[in-house]
């Protein structure tokens, strides 16, 4: 890092230089937020610890595909390609997720039959 | 490098090509090492053919099988590995690389005025992939065979005995899927950044349209079954419990993975066909096409759509009624761009001059048999109906019509219309209109008697069935159906047999065929035939891919070229 | 049209024949890396539906197994994984300004990064496979002697405690069983309601040992009272996407390796660092992806 300032100034053909400040501050910011997942984590938020945890992991990500990917200063198509690809998991899980609520009245609560017989095998 | 060819110029062209992509360099190294997108387009091209015949040979044992009530020649076993088999092979190595892999490969870059795709070495890399995955899928055979049917599903695939053959076709599944998703990324990328000056998004040819919709798909859908079949994988070697509710799994959760992707794969497999169809109507019948912006936007529909309807396939699977009412509200909405479609094809077709060219039977079929598949879905996307008709012969003559009268029927059209292209010959077009009418006339009479045999109640994948075929009672027609089904389908096999036949006839006799002898105005018909390795000796004319009005027939030649009294086509920069 | 190269030679080296300027080709890289980038979301988004599928079904599961997960442990990977993220982006900006040195530099953090991470996550593993924490029906096998937690004085509740014939295994669905839906709850119910774990009332319980005793944490699972049904397929869905993940590092380990070599040979410069640039971004999602995994499973 030391011989930055030896290094060729102005803007490059192709792509888009991202200075180290810049990166230095989004890598802190990551471990910071790393810092408060897991201090959120020892509180107890009931139903909401889960959306709280997402929230954060979801800040991080962005900070990361924003800065360390350079997506803010790439190409608007790069992004829309990145975010069609979560908006078709989000359309997955949303779709599997309702039918799974749908049908879990239906389960069968205890252990499954084999986790029996290998319970069975294990008190004798 | 060059060889000039000093032998007697080809009569009529204004300048005999010398150097051409088949003659630039020799030796099997050359093919087999090959960068050049069209070298790899043809290899592509036979050996999807090559796998094709195979699963044409797995479809006559079954038709043969199933000729006449009780035992023919296959037993029950060897009757489920038949079917799965058949199913693998043309699923995964035919249908859904079969467009973009072989004829896209080679024609996409050239309509794009390009030199190559934008990964040489990743379509060679997904080439060698796509045989890996054949070798894989058709050695599971040797292996102890598989039985579950090509969709895998479990309990079948994660209890039976086969475990070689299973694991086998996973992971030829897994592999075949990269391949695909690397053509997939290879052409959008191209699409993106090889059009050439002038060719704004609404002046590409509606081919790359359907390949760019294709390639959505095959990035976005096609990583799903990949994780799919390595949990099959991992289920089946160490029995953990994923899938199996023996062990507390899911079973509904492998059907939703797998139909995540399969529903959108058999757009995957579709598409492409209907961009040719787009192709084939408008150049055949010398007119502009109708609707461009609509089947242009249609095809991308038809692709965000295909991601929501997967649920069609497990109305009786354990889904939800919820969600079953969902899926089956949601897949009507796919008839709407399938709809609008078909009727710019129609509205392109009326009034047009339209020559009966082979291709253009081609499409023409395609017509009749896409609305029949498409129409018969409607049954089976009703939940009422589809109650009835789930698991019989009705679904395997729906989606028979959707991927052989659809997919291939569109592909063996596109063969024959890029045939001159590729190879630089002629065929018989006397024999390719037999041949036509061979499988369109085989096609029907084996699929719509199935029509038939599902709505009285025949359950698809069953070996043997009641009846006999020469009094058939009320209840007891199925011998009857099943007899004229399998007449059907040697009938198309002589079709098939019919189109090998005069067309490798053709590579050794055929008339050298013109650089355009439709009458096409994309740009690979103005570049030689067949093309040269660079694709353009000089920049080609970007314009309306579909303005015919640049175009004159030249009787010498016998073909089209571009007309005497225009320099530059209207509008051009 | 470039305004640096020469007016003799418009084709540099790196510049495949079927590209124009080396801007074109840079940037039919980066797309192409994008969708590249969007299959790797898919197909671990499969393995995301299926975790919420099977949290959704059976949240219980996950809050007993992860306490069996270090989170010092997870928290560390985390940092470690952040903090090669931040050395391999600091290598693509050195590649972009043709700082060979730097390149090289944080090349070779990143992949102690990768080392490290995998290093812990081997310990990890490692340690679970010792308790016998394995995923599917071996997680029910007594665990090996370099166990910590099993105390064979102890007993393992609802073991040996049912006789009931487990009908034809085979069978898996209550339609095959020709059997009403309500005998096949009896049948795979393995102890008596009240008595056992079983299922969505026992959260509160779970909660309160987690809190307060101590002692229970240091339990085997299978020892433990409060154990959940099936408690196995937290660690089917930790080990797939876990194992997953750790592939895709062990791959960034590889392509690490490969620029390295790049690098040291001087093949890239300010005009031409397209690998490097694609292969950080192949980094960021495997370091983004883990941003994910980490509070999905530790943080519960
Ligand atoms: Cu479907």
């Amino acid at each position: 890092m030391a011989s930055e300032s030896s290094q060729h100034e102005g803007h490059p053909e192709v792509g888009h230089v991202v200075p180290v400040r810049i990166l230095f501050v989004t890598g802190m910011g990551l471990l910071a937020l790393t810092l408060l997942t897991v201090w959120a984590a020892s509180f107890d938020f009931g139903n909401l610890n889960i959306w709280i945890a997402l929230a954060i992991a979801v800040v991080k990500g962005t900070l990361v595909v924003m800065f360390f990917m350079h997506l803010l200063y790439d190409r608007p198509f790069h992004g829309i390609v990145f975010v069609s690809s979560l908006a078709f998991v989000a359309l997955f899980i949303s779709f599997a997720l309702t039918d799974t609520f749908e049908y879990a009245g239906d389960l069968d609560p205890g252990d499954a039959p084999k986790v029996v017989e290998k319970l069975n095998v294990l008190g004798e | 490098m060059t060889t000039i060819d000093t032998t007697k110029p080809t009569p009529g062209a204004e300048t005999p090509p010398v150097d051409n992509y088949l003659t630039h360099s020799t030796g099997i190294m050359s093919w087999l090492g090959t960068l050049d997108h069209k070298r790899i387009g043809v290899m592509y091209l036979v050996s999807i053919l090559t796998a094709f015949f195979l699963g044409g040979m797995f479809a006559m044992l079954l038709r043969l099988e199933l000729m006449f009530p009780g035992e023919q020649i296959l037993s029950q076993d060897q009757y489920n590995m038949a079917f799965t088999l058949h199913g693998v092979i043309m699923v995964f190595l035919v249908i859904i690389p079969s467009v973009p892999a072989s004829l896209g490969n080679f024609v996409l870059p050239i309509m794009l005025g390009a030199k190559d795709v934008a990964f040489p070495r990743l379509n060679l890399f997904s080439y060698y992939l796509w045989v890996t995955g054949a070798v894989l899928a058709v050695s599971s055979i040797f292996f102890g065979g598989v039985d579950t049917g090509w969709t895998l599903y479990v309990p079948y695939s994660t209890s039976g005995t086969q475990m070689n053959g299973i694991l086998l076709v996973t992971f030829a599944v897994f592999v075949l899927g990269f391949s695909s998703i690397f053509t997939g990324i290879n052409f959008i990328v191209t699409i993106h950044r090889l059009r050439p000056p002038g060719m704004t998004w609404f002046r590409m040819p509606l081919f790359l349209w359907a390949i760019y919709a294709t390639g959505i798909l095959q990035v976005m859908a096609t990583p799903v079954i990949g994780i799919t079949v390595a949990l099959l994988a991992v289920e089946r070697l160490f029995g953990i419990g994923i899938f199996d509710p023996a062990l507390g799994g899911d079973p509904v959760l492998f059907q939703h993975f797998f139909w995540f992707y399969s529903h959108p794969a058999v757009y995957i497999m579709i598409l492409p066909g209907m961009g040719i169809i787009s192709e084939l109507i408008s150049v055949h019948s010398h007119k502009h096409i109708f609707g461009y912006k609509f089947i242009a936007f249609s095809s991308v529909a038809i692709a965000i759509f295909s991601f929501i309807v997967w649920g069609h396939h497990m109305f009786l699977s354990g889904q939800s009624p919820l969600m079953n009412v969902v899926f089956s509200a949601i897949t009507f909405s796919v008839a709407i761009p399938s709809a609008v479609k078909v009727f710019n094809w129609l509205a392109t077709l009326y009034k047009g001059s339209i020559s009966f060219n082979t291709p253009m039977l081609y499409a023409l079929s395609f017509l009749v048999l896409f609305t029949i598949s498409g129409l018969t879905g409607l049954h089976l996307g009703t939940l009422a109906t589809d109650i009835h008709l789930h698991d019989t012969y009705f679904v395997v003559a729906h989606f028979h019509y959707t991927m052989m009268g659809g997919a291939l029927i569109a592909m063996i059209g596109g063969i024959h219309h890029w045939w001159p292209k590729i190879t630089g010959r002629m065929y018989s077009e006397f024999l390719g209109r037999i041949a036509c009418g061979l499988i369109f006339i085989g096609f029907n009479l084996t699929f719509f008697t199935q029509f038939m045999l599902g709505s009285k109640g025949m359950p698809r994948r069953y070996h043997d069935y009641a009846g006999d075929n020469w009094n058939p009672t009320v209840t007891e027609l199925f011998g009857k159906y099943h007899f004229w089904s399998s007449i059907g389908s040697f009938v198309m096999a002589a079709g098939f047999f019919l189109i090998a036949f005069y067309l490798l006839h053709s590579l050794f006799r055929g008339k050298k065929a013109p650089a355009n002898p439709w009458g096409g105005r994309s740009l690979e018909w103005q570049c030689a035939s067949p093309p040269p390795h660079d694709n353009f000796s000089e920049p080609p004319h970007v314009g309306d891919p579909y303005d015919f009005t640049v175009l004159e027939w030249d009787e010498q030649e016998q073909g089209y070229h571009w007309r005497h009294d225009l320099k530059h086509e209207p509008g051009e920069a | 049209m470039t305004t640096t190269a020469s007016t003799t030679h418009d084709h540099p080296d790196f510049l495949a024949h079927h590209w124009d300027t080396p801007k074109q080709q840079f940037e039919a890289g980066k797309l192409g890396m994008w969708l590249f980038l969007a299959t790797e979301v898919l197909l671990f988004g499969g393995l995301f539906v299926g975790y919420a599928v099977w949290r959704g079904n059976h949240p219980e599961l996950f809050k007993f197994g992860s306490q069996y997960l270090d989170t010092t442990m997870g928290a560390i990977n985390t940092v470690v994984l952040i903090l090669s993220s931040l050395t391999m982006a600091w290598a693509v900006t050195c590649a972009q300004r043709g700082n060979r040195k730097g390149l090289i530099i944080g090349l070779l953090l990143t992949l102690a990064g990768a080392g490290g991470f995998l290093g812990i996550k081997y310990f990890e593993y490692s340690h679970k496979f010792n308790e016998g924490w394995f995923p599917g029906a071996y997680f029910y096998d007594k665990p090996s002697d370099r166990s910590h937690t099993w105390d064979d004085n102890l007993p393992v509740p609802g073991a040996g405690q049912l006789v009931v014939p487990v009908p034809d295994t085979e069978a898996r669905s209550i339609e095959e069983l020709g059997l009403p839906a309500d005998i096949l709850v009896e049948l795979s119910t393995v102890v008596p309601p009240g008595q056992g774990p079983s299922g969505l009332e026992e959260l509160a319980l779970t909660d309160t040992v987690h809190t307060d005793d101590h002692a229970e944490h240091e339990m085997h699972a299978l020892q433990r009272e409060d154990r959940p049904a099936n408690a196995h397929m937290f660690f089917n869905i930790y080990f797939m996407m876990t194992g997953l993940h750790g592939l895709h590092v062990l791959g960034g380990v590889g392509v690490m390796i490969w620029l390295l070599i790049g690098a040291v040979k001087g093949r890239f410069n300010e005009k031409y660092f397209t690998p490097v640039d694609l292969g950080g971004l192949y980094w960021h999602i495997v370091d983004l992806i883990w941003i994910f995994l980490f509070p999905l499973f530790y943080l519960i």
